[in-house]
């Protein structure tokens, strides 16, 4: 059984081609759409990977960061953070907030499942 | 012979004709052209309904028994309107400055808004006017009997009962028909004062004819008819100074107290200034009315039998004389007295049991907030409408007990003095500050136990209620409390005894208790409003502080005044302190509008109660009713005015503080707006390359090459509508949009809209038929545009279960609008500010698959077409209004 | 604004008056009380004192003489365009 892959995304379409690169690639893929209750899912079942979106309804993604960041059973876990905005202050904001990596959408899929391997092997 | 059918059809066919002109005039004042239906004129005749039946026929018989004693009934009201300067004015003043609904309301409001005292008034009122209704019911149906006579069929007492309980019934339809058509008490009953005033011309044209045709054809000119007089039984001069005293101040004092008067005098009053005019007009009506009675008295004395009865001397006289025609003018004449007089008069009494007895129990029967979910409106009609049913029922059961045959005139004072224990508390209320509510309470108990004891009890005959031995030795005995002898004073007219002790004993108490307890802050408050209405017309606000949400308020005032007018009030308040929208900033100045526009309609007492629910323990208190005591009142008007000032600030300061959080909430859009351009842009993008770079990687079942393909369509499809929306707003917002005129109907537009709108989740759609027809001259297309974005929004939204779109066309102030209102959850007030600026989605986002710029379009399509788009708060649902602009 | 002496004057003898005439306003009908009062004070059946028909006739002509002066006084009074917001 592969590492568990947690994507926290509102786009139903954009789920659905995340999950099928990855799983085609040997990874669990589970995926949240709610931005409020993140946290706690992430809390209850720790995956290796976060993939996180920024507007997610409920709670943006870098709210949703900062509390990870700031809890401790969660804070180790790496978070890949993508964004369709792509502005700089937007990288900056991650940055500063702790996030592993941050791509921009629409994102090349080699690059992701790449980026993925990366994250997770270190 | 009079055919009794023809007098059947002329009835039938004169209430018809009654109905046309109530009809015509509630239309001609729908259409906003009824500025005519409220001239001076008008207000004076509608005050004839004091002349009722008792009048028409009561007031011959009262001449030839006691000669000119009659016209007390008469001169008393004169003396009240000659004197208009001291009391009319006053209360007319006041019925509108805090918008009075009865008699009843006007003594609750003024004794701190009691709903006790409400409940005492009009439990009497409703008792007094009992047997005055009665009267008018006898009336018209032993005229119907003296028709029948004529044609050879003696009724008995069967068909008598008959008739009456038909009238009964024919004047309920009516009254409820036209009396209980609005809600609001306080000026639109158009079409039943304009019946009124043609019953008022035709009754005193019927009474003058039969007295011109007396005088002139039978006794053959004036200086024969005071010979006449001079002959007859009536002749000698032999007045009781006591009667003709105390029944004069009797019916100058009804005349300000009954009911029905109050309704027309101050109600119904749409002008001050037609006081002016009526103080003379009125009486000249009186004298009029007056003039021919003792001739008519004195000629039906002297042609007919003795046994023939004197009430009916005016229709008698001309039918023995064989003039028919006068004879059925003149049934015509006593028809319009008794029917006016029961119709203002129940609608009277309706008003004050649905506003202080019906409409209070059931708000303390809901607890707080009934006001917001239950239907008041529906409560009020119903219960108005039951009211007038029961309170002509009750005259007729008084009609059958006392077995219609006594006097007219003696049941008509039995009427007066009930109704004149409102009096003490009525003047000391509007020119005594001093007097209280305990005080009000007790005097006008006392006046009406004594009343009940010495005059209506006795009126259903001996031994009916209080029997014989008791009437002659007292209760137990006790010989001082005879009914008709209270503390052993003999020797007085009945009638004189009972007006005497009750109004004396009832002052007595009212001025003492008044005097001994303390009043309640609102009671002065409201004691200084009227007793000084002339010199603040403003005053002291009866709410301090407001913690109240105006959307709430909102809800409740449309459950009362209707939503048209509600939302205007909102309006106009929120336009006056610079706001947009329908919620205005709840000031308690406001709210003190509020409530006196919900007392219009329900009474000041339960208005007080209702706006209570909301503004919790912010009510009045001893230290702000300073503000109104004479000592204090230059300090506090300075520091009311530093008050003023300071609320003002604050007032300002918040309009400056939403005015900025509402800028920077914009310009915080427009810097984030290439970003979100950006992510409209790319999100479709992002699925379509990772689909297309999965699909150039070949491998794919069949299944998931259709299904990858078609999500690349679906996402190319929303980027090519997000481009056409950007492109479509930038257009309008830069007015370089070519309008294309044409003319269509709202009914063909929103069928094209619901047709294109179709597509999504299954909803209901209502829609107001019959009024679509309107023809529109705008850019059809565009409006259209409007209405899909409308629909399909409702459809995205709306969280009911079922749910239901209404869609209604109709007239407001702003002209023709359409309301489009869904029956989900709504919009929240914080979120009713920017759902129309580009990019404000509420909810997820995803399920709405747009891109958030629906309603920006459309608010600038509306600016364009020249109408507008609002958000319509307090429905229930969401709710968007629509003004159509180029409506025909 | 300053105004002539002159008018001023004026102004203040109609004021003058109008407070006068709400006096006469105020105090008719008592006196209307009064004169319908008058014939109680007659001979009871008296064979050579007035009648019901003499009772009647001054009445009437007391009534209507009333209502002359009060058409006469609230048109007077209506050109008091102010009457609305004095004070009494």
């Amino acid at each position: 059984m592969g590492k568990r892959v947690l994507v926290i995304e509102d786009e139903p379409n954009i789920i659905e081609a995340i999950s099928f690169i990855l799983s085609r690639d040997g990874w669990t893929v589970h995926t949240h759409a709610d931005g409020a209750s993140a946290n706690a899912k992430i809390r209850t079942t720790p995956p290796d990977l976060v993939i996180l979106d920024v507007m997610l309804p409920g709670k943006s993604g870098f709210d949703i960061l900062r509390d990870l960041r700031a809890d401790d059973e969660t804070a180790s876990i790496p978070v890949l953070m993508l964004t369709a905005r792509g502005q700089t202050r937007d990288r900056e904001m991650a940055q500063r907030l702790g996030v592993t990596q941050f791509m921009t959408k629409p994102f090349s899929n080699a690059e992701v499942l790449e980026s993925v391997r990366t994250l997770v092997a270190g | 012979m009079a055919s009794f059918n023809v007098l059947i059809a002329v009835a039938l066919f004169y209430a018809v004709l009654l109905f046309v002109i109530a009809f015509a005039a509630e239309r001609s004042a729908e259409k906003g052209r009824g500025g005519w239906l409220r001239s001076p004129l008008i207000y004076t005749l509608s005050l004839s309904i004091y002349c009722t039946a008792w009048t028409f026929y009561g007031a011959v018989g009262y001449a030839a028994r006691s000669g000119l004693e009659f016209l007390t009934i008469y001169l008393g009201p004169t003396i009240v309107m000659i004197g208009w300067w001291w009391i009319l004015r006053k209360l007319v003043r006041i019925g509108r400055s805090q918008r009075i609904t009865s008699i009843a309301d006007l003594v609750s409001s003024r004794f701190g808004k009691s709903t006790s005292l409400g409940v005492i008034v009009t439990l009497l009122m409703v008792l007094a006017a009992t047997p005055y209704l009665a009267l008018q019911l006898q009336s018209v149906t032993q005229s119907f009997a003296v028709f029948a006579a004529a044609s050879g069929h003696q009724w008995e007492g069967q068909d008598l009962a008959r008739v009456a309980l038909w009238v009964a019934v024919g004047l309920a339809i009516f009254t409820i028909l036209f009396g209980t058509r609005n809600l609001d008490a306080n000026e639109r009953h158009h079409g039943i004062v304009m019946a009124i005033a043609v019953e008022a011309v035709v009754k005193l044209f019927a009474l003058v004819a039969v007295g011109v045709f007396v005088i002139w054809g039978v006794a053959g000119g004036p200086s024969q008819m005071i010979d006449m007089i001079d002959a007859s039984p009536l002749s000698q001069w032999d007045q009781s100074t006591a009667r003709w005293v105390g029944l004069t101040f009797l019916s100058g004092a009804a005349f300000l107290t009954l009911p029905r008067m109050f309704q027309v005098l101050v109600v119904e009053n749409a002008d001050e200034d037609h006081l002016r005019t009526a103080s003379w007009a009125f009486p000249l009506y009186l004298l009029a009315m007056s003039l021919f009675v003792v001739p008519i008295a004195v000629v039906g004395l002297d042609l007919l039998s003795i046994g023939a009865n004197p009430d009916l001397f005016v229709l008698t006289l001309p039918l023995s004389l064989g003039h028919n025609g006068l004879a059925m003018l003149s049934f015509l004449g006593g028809f319009s007295s008794a029917t006016s007089m029961v119709i203002v008069a129940t609608i009277a009494l309706a008003t004050m049991i649905s506003n202080h007895i019906v409409t209070p129990i059931w708000l303390s029967s809901r607890g707080p907030g009934a006001v917001v979910s239950g239907d008041v409106r529906q409560l009020v009609i119903g219960a108005r409408r039951l009211a007038i049913g029961g309170v002509l029922f009750l005259g007729y059961v008084y009609y059958r007990l006392s077995g219609g045959g006594a006097a007219l005139a003696a049941i008509g004072l039995i009427s007066f003095t009930g109704a004149v224990q409102v009096l003490p508390a009525m003047i000391g209320g509007i020119f005594w500050r001093g007097a209280t509510r305990l005080g009000a309470i007790a005097g006008i108990l006392v006046g009406l136990v004594v009343w009940l004891w010495t005059l209506f009890l006795p009126s259903f005959g001996p031994d009916a209620v209080i029997p014989v031995e008791v009437m002659y030795n007292g209760p137990f005995g006790l010989g001082f409390l005879r009914p008709e002898a209270l503390f052993n004073i003999t020797g007085m007219d009945r009638q004189i005894h009972a007006i005497m002790w009750s109004v004396t004993l009832n002052s007595i108490f009212f001025f003492f208790v008044s005097v001994l307890t303390f009043p309640r802050p609102l009671e002065r408050l409201q004691g200084a409003q009227f007793v000084n209405v002339f010199e603040h017309s403003e005053g002291a606000r009866a709410w301090t502080t407001s913690t109240a949400e105006a959307e709430d308020l909102l809800i409740m005032a449309q459950r009362i005044l209707g939503s048209a007018e509600a939302q205007d009030l909102f309006l106009i308040e929120a336009q006056r302190q610079g706001k947009q929208g329908y919620l205005p900033e709840v000031t308690p100045d406001f709210v003190q509008v509020l409530e006196r526009e919900l007392a219009g309609s329900v009474g000041a007492a339960t208005a007080h109660a209702m706006v209570g629910q909301f503004v919790q323990g912010a009510s009045v208190s001893v230290e702000d009713l300073i503000a109104v005591a004479d000592e204090a009142a230059q300090i506090l008007e300075y520091s009311n005015r530093l008050e003023a000032k300071s609320a003002e600030q604050e007032r300002t300061a918040r309009q400056l503080r939403e005015a900025n959080e509402k800028l920077t909430a914009l310009s915080i859009q427009k810097d984030a707006f290439l970003s979100q351009i950006s992510h409209e842009l790319r999100t479709p993008m992002t699925s379509i390359r990772a689909f297309s770079e999965i699909l150039g990687e070949g491998g794919m079942t069949p299944d998931q090459l259709t299904r990858y393909s078609g999500i690349i369509h679906t996402e190319a499809v929303r980027l090519t509508r997000l481009l056409d929306d950007l492109l479509d707003l930038s257009v309008l917002e830069n007015g370089q949009v070519t309008l294309n005129i044409q003319r269509g109907t709202v009914r063909d537009m929103l069928d094209r809209a619901v047709s294109a709108a179709a597509a999504g989740k299954a909803m209901t759609i209502l829609r107001k038929l019959g009024d679509e027809a309107l023809v529109l001259e705008t850019d059809v297309d565009r409006l259209t545009q409007v209405f899909i974005n409308l629909i399909s929004n409702a459809q995205k939204y709306c969280d009911a279960d079922r749910p239901v779109l209404r869609i209604d066309l109709h007239r407001a102030s702003a002209g023709w609008v359409l309301d489009f209102t869904d029956n989900g959850s709504g919009i929240p007030k914080q979120s009713q500010q920017v759902i129309f600026e580009k990019f404000s989605r509420l909810t997820d986002h995803r399920k709405a698959g747009g891109a958030g710029l629906g309603l920006a379009i459309c608010r600038e399509i509306m600016v364009r077409l020249g109408g507008e788009i609002s958000y319509l708060p307090g429905q229930g649902g969401a709710a968007f209004r629509v003004v159509l602009p180029g409506a025909h | 604004m300053v105004k002539a002496p002159a008018k001023l004057t004026f102004l203040e003898r109609a004021g003058y008056r109008r407070r006068r005439m709400r006096d006469v306003a105020r105090v008719l009908p008592l006196i209307g009380a009064l004169l319908f009062c008058v014939p109680l004070l007659w001979p009871r059946k008296s064979p050579y004192g007035p009648g019901t028909a003499d009772a009647m006739i001054y009445l009437f002509v007391v009534w209507s003489v009333l209502i002359g002066l009060n058409a006469l006084l609230t048109r007077y009074l209506g050109q008091d365009a102010d009457h609305k917001t004095e004070t009494q």
